[in-house]
């Protein structure tokens, strides 16, 4: 039933265990939270899914196919897409060209107008389709984030993760976010991510998993973790009654 | 239409142009096109990811010392063919230990490759075959020369052109930009890299073999000049690398004045050439087409940018 | 022989592991990979031999006020051109791309400045050129000064940056210079200072260089080559190990010139290098990922 499994992933950086050796698994159309202090290794986790940083330990499967082990571009061709912590675009190709790619080299490499379409759609769900020609490098921060999530979504990914995609936004922004990230879910896609902003964990996650120093501690229902007292330990710091 | 028209009439006029010139005319002809190829083939794979190749010179004289050593073993278009397989050899063995890694690492390996190149030959010959210098004799001519050269010329643009509308080139200026998202995207970085590079270097390669009869007495030191390398980036830089006929734009006229520099001024051309290096980086890093094009569109804001 | 080999490339490696350190830091902290490093250090060696011949000035005398030169010529050099590059690049990939290509410029310019003062000749000067018995192998005095002070000038600046207030904020621009403004430091003024005393640096090493060797004014390329293997062979921005792979590498470039045959160090150097670049990329003493 599991469709994203995450075996007893374990990151070692020389002697941090940055993770070490968390374990959970996603359902298909599920959308899931990760959560944790700074430096709980949401990150790194995030980073040993799609490749970015080799697993010192454990295992990670996406419907069967085993992740680890494989290059960034082949685990991306298998259908996992992401966003990044800082945001990054390709400033001197055009919107179009920035979504066009994963489309093109991603899960089901589209060429020619087919690749088109997946990227217009894509930008048109984040609602940049109107600019889809201009240099990406001129874009506001926000517009760079849509930009970003349109090319993770042209990838038209199995699973999609993304590292504090909501961060730095204004309220109103921050709410159109959360409605887009929605439709996404509605739409079927399956989605772990990391968050800080705990408003849009509530509003958009029915489950979430905890971190702390690279162990996972909770893995339950939104409401339940927290209000979960190990949760808010690990948040408020370890020495509550010191 | 007009785009692969006006290419094709210039290169017409350009296949009669040697009836209409002096033998002097046709070798700054010759040298020009040289230098169109080279810096078009350095583009190709260069201009796109960033990866500065000092290492044209290393290709371009194992061409020449190819054909130096084969020529009369075999047939003149298998010579060729060994020349470009040579260089296509080289440049895999040379991007598989180093295009992997960051992009500094590269540029080092290349900056001594041609020296490398050559201190090796020069040993093999020494030591080994016992002549340090060759002859060429083979019957070509002049305008032959030229015309292989026109023609080499004209098939890496081409093959430029192609490339920029494949996937390939996609994936190359995405890799330009920023290898990280590339990798995420799907991209094989080490494959699309060794494939641009490869393709480069087996243009630079045959470009060297096919000026080689031009020296008839070939040695190390004398078609390893690392000068080729250095002009070769720089024409390709002042027209701008990321673009297609941005490197030729470089070229002609470089080639013209450095012809005119080395043969008046051949001891303050290393400082001409300094201070042109360091005028492109600070005043046109992107290259004349790309200010160009900035130029015009500040006139007319609205017209769509073309990306040729 | 084999004693031979062992004290004259140790010697050879000492003034190879100076250039390198200030290549390093160079590269570690200011961030600008200085093709035109070599150019520096053949700048000032020409500069020891015109003293010499022209005022009668011994090197040992003229070496302080070279060192000094290089300190002022590169602090120069990275406000006038290379703070402009990396103000532009805003922190991307760019300067990379920029730097190696503007230093890459300023190589020919030197170059060409050489060219046109001292003419294309090799140069040499006898100083100092009698032979010392070193474990039963004469060594020729200049080169055990030059040795002498590689030495001295490596082991101060490491000294320097391990225990110093002053160090500690390089190390800290060297390993994030992201980071290092949020505790108070100055990058620019760091990365600053870096490349001076990387130039200072080469500085000395071209002066201790003239003071042994012949050199032309075409040769600077090479000594920028083995610098940046010696770098890379150490582990890009470590200090202790572009020390060792100095020494290493003149090691090796004696024993292969001894051994086999003198036409094959450069090849020799590059061997070294392909098979670090295959195996440890971060370096034979480098542990960062």
């Amino acid at each position: 039933m599991s469709f994203l499994s995450i075996k007893g992933a374990v990151k070692q950086f020389g002697g941090l265990r940055a993770v070490d050796g968390v374990s959970f698994t996603l359902k298909k159309g599920e959308i899931v939270g990760l959560l944790g202090p700074n430096g709980s290794g949401k990150t790194t986790l995030i980073n040993l899914v799609s490749g970015a940083l080799p697993a010192t330990a454990g295992e990670i499967r996406l419907n069967g196919q085993r992740l680890t082990g494989l290059r960034r571009d082949r685990i991306a061709r298998a259908g996992v897409a992401r966003t990044f912590q800082l945001v990054r675009i390709l400033p001197s190709l055009s919107l179009i060209e920035n979504v066009k790619i994963t489309a093109v080299f991603g899960h089901n490499a589209h060429w020619g107008r087919a690749a088109e379409r997946v990227a217009r759609e894509a930008l048109e769900m984040v609602g940049l389709s109107d600019r889809a020609e201009a240099q990406a490098g001129d874009l506001t921060y926000i517009d760079q984030k849509r930009l970003e999530l349109a090319r993770a979504l042209a990838a038209e990914p199995e699973i999609l993760l993304l590292d504090e995609w909501l961060a730095g936004l204004n309220p109103t922004e921050l709410s159109e976010g959360i409605d887009l990230i929605r439709k996404l879910h509605q739409g079927g896609l399956t989605i772990l991510m990391v968050e800080h902003i705990i408003d849009a964990v509530r509003a958009l996650c029915p489950r979430v998993v905890v971190m702390n120093s690279g162990q996972l501690i909770a893995d339950e229902a939104t409401d339940a973790a927290l209000s979960d007292p190990s949760v808010i330990t690990a948040y408020l710091g370890g020495e509550v009654d010191a | 239409m007009i785009r692969i028209l006006l290419p094709l009439i210039g290169l017409a006029l350009l296949t009669v142009l040697p009836n209409y010139i002096s033998d002097y005319g046709l070798g700054l002809l010759i040298g020009a096109a040289t230098y169109v190829t080279l810096a078009s083939a350095w583009a190709l794979f260069s201009g796109q990811t960033h990866y500065i190749s000092l290492a044209t010179v290393a290709f371009y004289g194992t061409g020449a010392y190819t054909v130096a050593v084969l020529n009369e073993a075999l047939p003149y278009p298998a010579v060729l063919a060994c020349a470009a397989l040579i260089g296509g050899a080289m440049a895999l063995v040379v991007g598989l230990s180093t295009l992997r890694l960051q992009g500094v690492y590269f540029v080092i390996f290349s900056f001594g490759l041609a020296e490398l190149t050559r201190q090796l030959i020069t040993w093999y010959e020494v030591n080994v075959t016992g002549t340090l210098g060759r002859y060429i004799f083979l019957d070509i001519t002049t305008r032959q020369i030229y015309w292989q050269m026109l023609a080499l010329g004209a098939a890496t643009l081409a093959l430029t052109a192609w490339i920029n509308r494949s996937r390939l080139g996609l994936a190359l200026r995405v890799i330009g930009d920023d290898e990280t998202v590339a990798a995420h995207s799907g991209i094989n970085l080490a494959r699309t890299k060794l494939i641009a590079f490869v393709l480069s270097a087996m243009i630079l390669t045959l470009a060297g073999a096919i000026t080689s009869p031009r020296y008839v007495y070939v040695e190390p030191a004398i078609v390893f000049n690392p000068t080729v390398s250095f002009l070769t980036v720089i024409m390709a830089l002042l027209g701008g690398a990321n673009r297609l006929w941005g490197p030729a734009l470089g070229a002609v006229p470089l080639f013209l004045a450095f012809e005119y520099l080395s043969s008046n001024f051949p001891d303050t051309y290393p400082i001409f050439l300094g201070l042109l290096f360091i005028g492109v980086v600070f005043l046109v890093p992107n290259g004349l087409l790309a200010k160009l094009e900035t130029l015009t569109a500040r006139k007319a804001p609205q017209t769509k940018e073309a990306r040729t | 022989m084999l004693m031979t080999t062992l004290i004259l490339g140790l010697v050879l490696g000492g003034t190879y592991a100076l250039l390198a350190l200030g290549l390093t830091l160079q590269y570690g902290i200011a961030r600008i990979m200085n093709l035109a490093y070599g150019e520096l250090t053949l700048a000032a060696a020409f500069l020891v031999v015109a003293f010499f011949q022209g005022a009668g000035l011994s090197p040992l005398l003229s070496l302080p006020a070279i060192a000094l030169a290089g300190y002022g010529a590169g602090w120069l050099l990275y406000q006038v051109m290379m703070r402009p590059l990396v103000a532009r690049s805003g922190g991307s990939g760019r300067l990379e791309v920029d730097s190696i290509l503007a230093t890459f410029g300023l190589l020919f310019l030197i170059q060409g400045v050489l060219l046109v003062s001292f003419g294309a000749d090799f140069t040499s000067i006898s100083y100092l050129d009698r032979g010392v018995s070193v474990l039963g192998v004469s060594v020729a005095l200049n080169r055990l000064i030059a040795f002498g002070i590689c030495i001295l000038a490596g082991t101060a600046l490491v000294t320097a940056l391990r225990t110093t207030s002053w160090g500690l904020r390089m190390r800290a621009v060297a390993l994030t210079p992201g980071s290092a403004p949020l505790v108070g430091i100055d990058v620019n003024r760091v990365a600053r200072q870096g490349f001076a005393l990387g130039s200072a640096l080469a500085a000395i090493g071209g002066a201790s260089v003239s003071m042994y060797q012949t050199f032309s004014a075409t040769d600077g390329v090479v000594f920028t080559m083995k610098a940046l293997v010696i770098v890379i062979m150490g582990g890009v921005g470590n200090v202790p190990g572009a020390l060792a792979a100095g020494f290493a590498l003149g090691l090796l470039e004696t024993f292969v010139a001894t051994a086999i045959d003198p036409g094959l160090t450069l090849a020799a150097t590059f061997a070294i290098f392909l098979a670090v670049l295959l195996w440890r990329p971060q370096g034979l003493f480098g542990a960062r990922s």
